[in-house]
């Protein structure tokens, strides 16, 4: 099936499998390797990706669903060389260790801080409930999205 | 301290996985790379009838398709630990087949792959291939699995046991010590299964080069030189000179990306018979059924008491799991990485542990976090927490009864346990102290009296752990049944211009290697980090490592790049003097420079590296370039402690339990970056607040895993967890050079009990003395009833 | 994790979706967000020929009043739901419950309608739209129909939609005194216990889910309520209650208890 859908700022064109997940479009068909796979399930969150403005598992969405979409995921979180708040904030607070499950973690607080600029600890908390992370205990990506809150309202 | 040691350095790492371009290696894609699925058994016990493979091989894009028929190596993965029977008779090690061709020994046991052009086709012929089973009973505990009459997991042997060990003291002095004891503490409990679950599913990719005769292996492990001697030596039989093996970026190991496992292999095979490179990537559904799983104990124990409180001995009995075959570490961690560690933080002067480690139908199991030492500290912690409940002691006061001296390792001697080890240095007293003021433990227990009047269920619970860490000294644990050193590597290459190139054994998967080793680098050369590139991750680039795992890269990895710089300096030195017409021993080094003590001729750190590649004006018989590798052996194990506080809350009506707050103090040695340190003891904590609370691996009768997918293996969520308080004390390490002890596991190690120790105190009250973990809603409302 | 192959058809009108699912029958499924059905079909527990997207019907996500009653297109997202002033305003216990389901991301995709379709015993809507006395607007081939809530769920992943039928919207009356009380498992965040409860005057409606494989109304509780709590003690009266690994029969009975006082006192 022929898709259009505007990644990332670009528009890609392709004839692909209904079968395709979105996550295996972006991996293997236009070598967006950011956005990760852990499981099969939709409980990990790290395929997280911007669909339409809107944080989702783009592993438990087809790629065909997407079609006609504007899509952001982590690589075109930055502005250039410039990463984006959220990104700075992760790094400043070492919100990351192996980083596997990092793009699909700030392209939900990207979506935890849209619908909510000012968040809580426990709504940043509850924000991330569909993202596991194994490494960091959340502790610090907790941290770092508060301080991106922070640093996006200043 | 210096310029960036002790410092929060940020992590130079981030950059590229904050914008997604970290290469894993599943994002790696390699020219007529073809793809695979593997055909996998449903049962946990089986016997395989026939494998019909005709109907899947017509299927498009099918390349080949292999059975355990194909010689694909004959005895399949080795186990690179031995643990003999106590009364002499050796391990017994079964085959561990890469394809099993007959008999099927746990559910996801891998019968046949396929080989395609993509992966599509390839799941779609593997539901193709026929394989036609006998199904047989199935044994997934494994004190069950010692019973009379349990089904045999290998037929060659009379009963599952693999091996039957023991530690400590002569059995009958501890019996008699417990019989004259004025109070005896017991527990039987199951210090149960779990999966260790790194985000990142594993992954490899196998290329051989048909002109070159060589092949390249990118795999997910934590650590590539002993997958190669593994793969090489061993299981195929290829010449280890001609296989390279990279790992670059990892997504977490937590000790399950260790081990050699048969599908690295297998495609390292498959890829010269079909002469082009080939990859594999698990799904979560196969990662719980294929990646070797942690702990799994079944404990009996009986701890005895002075009429002060004092332990006079301490004896337990368990059966504990090895799954299916052995794995890469499996003896050693319920043997020499557990009861070495069963003299705790205490004087106990008697300690007997007998462990039976029998075969059971189920994935094998390995080190997973911590690796043994969680399971003694969760048995010394609570049965600790427990005794002083039946003796009418407080927890606190209990431990400080018990707790071994303060020990520098320096003036005073280190001190020497009941189970074999010797710890290097260590204050107790010291992290308890500092975790009860953090905690306010007289204020806590007024809030605790106060809220149970209105029927809230406060907790609180404590966890003293040591851990024997910055494994190993390679000749103890050879005595101990390793079958390799536990050394490390570190090569340090000066470019001409100075800059400097680390290349190192330990590896990275989240733990900041490439930031942190930079730091001390530096420091040590006196040079910036911006000068210094850590490279780790690929055998050619390495002359040889043992990876990571057991909270050893700094320990040992970071000494043996400190004795590759201290040769460096040695030789720089020369060069130096020459050039500044002095003699070596009066030139000091700082700052990057070589001076001439009491004057201000000085020559610096570049410009001795440019001379040692420009030797034009050079000493008399010295070797050109400033390139050193050193091979560093510890002299003892490592051994961090700390204590770890849990606070909770019990939801009396439903049974829930929410950790209010999470208190940790450790002594991890010196610490050359807080931040990672922190970031290390706060993943490790929520991981054993995932044992203690939510985690648990399920079999059914039948042998399956029944919660084998993240709608039903529970781990915890950021709004599980609260934010955790930590602190340190610092003991340095007394052997090594940068005097640091390890940080990686011991959040994994302290946590779990703390947390089992305040759910019992919050329910202590209602004469709740003990909850099976993980204590689920439904585990602790069913305790309040009875 | 792949799928079997199958193909997949966007409808443009819900008479166009009717058609395809009448023409091929079992073998098709219809695509809404695709939260339940898309991770059974990359385990292959699923395996449809033809997948019907309806999620670009035009109508049939918007939230409205009509006469009295809020409507709500079948299409519309847990996310939708949640944030729909009209909702909140009018329908508390619904809001209340969307944002209960899932994460983020699963709000932002999963929908009402293919929810209430799939009927899983562990779902959180069905509690509450029994506890509303919902409608459900269904179109087949032979037309329009609406289908009282209290005949909508059949059994396990089992509803009175006909082969031919799908959900195009789910009417409510507004409800301004209403509670939803959710005891999630704590792997999947589904209900192991959901307890809605609608209150009028000193009448209640209690609808209860993830305890028996049919989400059913608690007729006990509703009968022995004269504004005590103490009522809830029939939550699983005459229900056969569900066990499984994180609860079993007695304790999910005592958490339906539990949930069940908790709203009623809300």
């Amino acid at each position: 099936m022929q898709i259009t859908l505007t990644v990332n700022g670009k528009q890609y064109s392709n004839d692909i499998e209904p079968r395709m997940s979105l996550t295996q479009y972006l991996r293997e068909v236009l070598d967006l390797t950011g956005t990760h796979v852990g499981c099969d399930t939709s409980g990990c969150g790290a395929c997280t990706v911007s669909l339409n403005g809107a944080a989702v598992k783009s592993c438990t969405l087809l790629a065909v669903q997407a079609d006609g979409g504007e899509l952001t995921t982590i690589e075109g979180m930055a502005n250039g060389n410039e990463m984006h708040p959220i990104q700075k904030a992760f790094k400043e607070h070492h919100g990351l260790q192996c980083g596997f499950c990092t793009p699909g973690m700030v392209m939900t607080a990207a979506n935890i801080l849209k619908d909510n600029p000012n968040p809580s600890e426990e709504e940043i908390r509850h924000g991330l409930e569909g993202n596991f992370c194994r490494c960091t205990g959340y502790h610090n990506i907790v941290k770092s999205i508060q301080h991106a809150a922070e640093e996006i309202n200043n | 301290m210096g310029k960036f040691v002790g410092k929060a350095v940020k992590r130079r790492e981030d950059a590229r996985f904050l914008k997604g371009a970290g290469t894993y290696t599943d994002d790696i894609k390699l020219p007529k790379m073809a793809h695979t699925a593997f055909v996998r058994s449903p049962y946990a016990h089986a016997n395989v009838l026939s494998i019909d493979i005709e109907e899947a091989k017509n299927e498009p894009g099918v390349i080949a398709i292999y059975t355990g028929n194909d010689a694909c190596g004959e005895f399949g993965v080795p186990c690179g630990w031995q643990v003999d029977f106590k009364n002499g008779e050796t391990m017994r090690e079964p085959a561990h087949p890469l394809l099993t061709k007959d008999k099927i020994r746990h559910v996801g046991e891998a019968v046949a792959i396929v080989v395609a052009e993509t992966l599509e086709q390839a799941r779609d012929a593997a539901e193709m291939v026929m394989v036609d089973y006998e199904e047989l009973l199935a044994v997934t505990d494994p004190k069950q699995a010692m019973e009379a009459g349990a089904p045999l997991v290998h037929d060659q042997w009379e009963d599952n046991a693999a091996f039957d060990w023991c530690i400590g003291n002569d059995r009958a002095e501890v019996e008699a010590a417990l019989e004259s004891a004025h109070h005896v503490t017991e527990m039987e409990y199951r210090n149960h299964r779990v999966a260790p679950n790194a985000i990142e599913p594993r992954s490899y990719i196998a290329d051989y080069d048909v002109n070159a005769d060589k092949w390249t292996l990118y795999t997910s492990t934590q650590n590539p030189h002993l997958i190669r001697l593994l793969l090489c030596a061993f299981v195929l039989g290829i010449p280890e000179h001609k296989v390279r093996v990279v790992s670059k970026d990892v997504g977490g190991g937590f000790g399950s990306k260790i081990y050699h496992y048969t599908e690295e292999a297998l495609l390292t095979w498959i890829s010269r018979e079909i002469g082009r490179p080939v990859k594999w990537t698990s799904d979560r559904s196969e990662a719980f059924m294929t990646d070797a799983h942690g702990r799994d104990h079944v404990v009996k124990s009986k701890m005895g008491f002075d009429k002060d409180g004092k332990i006079v001995a301490h004896l337990t009995d368990e059966y504990c799991a090895m799954g299916a075959y052995l794995s890469t570490f499996a003896p050693a961690v319920p043997t020499y990485l557990h009861g070495t560690l069963f003299q705790g933080v205490y004087t106990t002067p008697l300690i007997h542990l007998n462990v039976i480690a029998p075969f059971t139908h189920t994935v094998v199991v390995d080190a997973y976090r911590g690796a043994g030492r969680p399971e003694a500290t969760y048995l010394l912690e609570r049965i600790i927490s427990k005794a002083a409940k039946e003796m009418g002691m407080d927890p606190a006061e209990i431990r400080f009864k018990n707790f071994i001296p303060p020990f520098d390792g320096v003036e005073e001697a280190g001190y020497q346990t009941q189970v074999a080890l010797q710890y290097d240095s260590g204050d107790y007293h010291g992290v308890l102290e500092r975790g009860l003021e953090m905690l306010g433990y007289e204020d806590f227990r007024k809030e605790q009296a106060k809220a149970r009047e209105y029927g809230k269920l406060l907790g609180v619970g404590f966890s003293s752990y040591i851990e024997g860490c910055g494994i190993a000294p390679s000749a103890v644990v050879g005595a101990l049944g390793a079958r390799a050193g536990l050394y490390e590597v570190g090569h340090v290459r000066v470019q001409p211009t100075g800059k400097v190139s680390v290349f190192t054994g330990a590896h990275s998967h989240g733990q900041g290697h490439e930031t942190v080793f930079a730091q001390f680098v530096a420091d040590k050369l006196g040079i910036e980090m911006d000068d210094v590139e850590i490279e780790h991750g690929d055998t050619d680039q390495v002359a040889f490592g043992m990876g990571t795992y057991g909270s050893r890269s700094l320990a040992v990895g970071g000494s043996a790049i400190i004795k590759s710089i201290d040769k460096i300096l040695e030789k720089g030195a020369k060069i130096a003097a020459h050039k500044l017409e002095a003699a070596e021993e009066d030139l000091e080094y700082a700052e990057g420079k070589w001076t001439v003590k009491g004057t201000d001729k000085s020559i610096s750190f570049g410009d001795v590296s440019l001379t040692a590649y420009v030797p034009h004006d050079y000493p008399e018989g010295l070797e050109p370039g400033l390139d050193f590798s050193s091979f560093y052996d510890p002299s003892n194990f490592t051994y961090p402690f700390g204590t770890h506080i849990a606070v909770v809350e019990v939801d009396s009506d439903t049974g829930k339990v929410d950790v209010k707050r999470f208190i940790a103090c450790d002594d991890v040695g010196n610490v050359m970056n807080p931040m990672i340190v922190d970031g290390q003891i706060h993943g490790g904590v929520v991981q054993g607040i995932g044992q203690a609370l939510l985690e648990e691996v399920v079999f059914d009768e039948a042998g399956q895993m029944i919660n084998a997918s993240y709608m039903d293996y529970a781990m915890p969520r950021a709004d599980d967890i609260p934010m955790i308080e930590t602190d340190r004390t610092v003991t340095p390490c007394p052997h090594n050079p940068l005097g640091v002890k390890g940080a990686g596991e011991a959040g994994c190690i302290g946590s779990t009990p703390a947390v089992v120790n305040a759910v019992v105190d919050a329910l202590a009250h209602l004469g709740v003395t003990d909850i099976q973990m993980p204590v689920t809603p439904q585990r602790v409302w069913k305790a309040m009833q009875n | 994790m792949i799928p079997a192959k199958f193909d997949y058809i966007k409808a443009s009108s819900v008479s166009e979706a009717v058609d395809l699912l009448d023409k091929h029958g079992f073998d098709a499924k219809i695509l809404s967000g695709g939260h339940s059905l898309i991770p059974a079909m990359k385990l292959r527990l699923n395996r449809p020929e033809v997948l019907i997207d309806i999620s670009g019907i035009s109508g049939m996500d918007s939230i409205t009043e009509e006469g009295g009653e809020i409507v709500i297109g079948a299409n519309c997202t847990h996310h939708d739901i949640a944030t729909s002033k009209l909702v909140n305003d009018d329908l508390n216990i619904l809001a209340q419950t969307a944002k209960a389901i899932g994460d983020i991301q699963v709000r932002n995709r999963g929908t009402l309608g293919g929810s209430l379709a799939h009927a899983d015993p562990a779902a959180d809507y069905p509690a509450t739209v029994l506890a509303c006395d919902a409608t459900v607007v269904a179109e087949g081939k032979k037309g329009q129909r609406s289908i009282p809530i209290s005949d909508f769920f059949q059994g396990i992943f089992t509803t009175a939609l006909e082969d031919d039928e799908i959900i195009t919207s789910i009417r409510f009356p507004k409800v301004k005194n209403g509670n939803y009380q959710k005891f999630f498992q704590s792997a999947s965040r589904f209900a192991v216990v959901g307890v809605a409860v609608v209150k009028s005057g000193n009448e209640v409606k209690v609808g209860i889910t993830g305890v028996a494989d049919t989400p059913y109304r608690a007729k006990g509780v509703e009968n022995a309520y004269n504004g005590s709590a103490d009522a809830a003690d029939h939550a699983v009266d005459n229900v056969e209650v569900m066990s499984d690994h994180f609860a079993d029969v007695e304790y999910r009975s005592h958490l339906a208890k539990v949930m069940t006082k908790r709203a009623l006192e809300a």
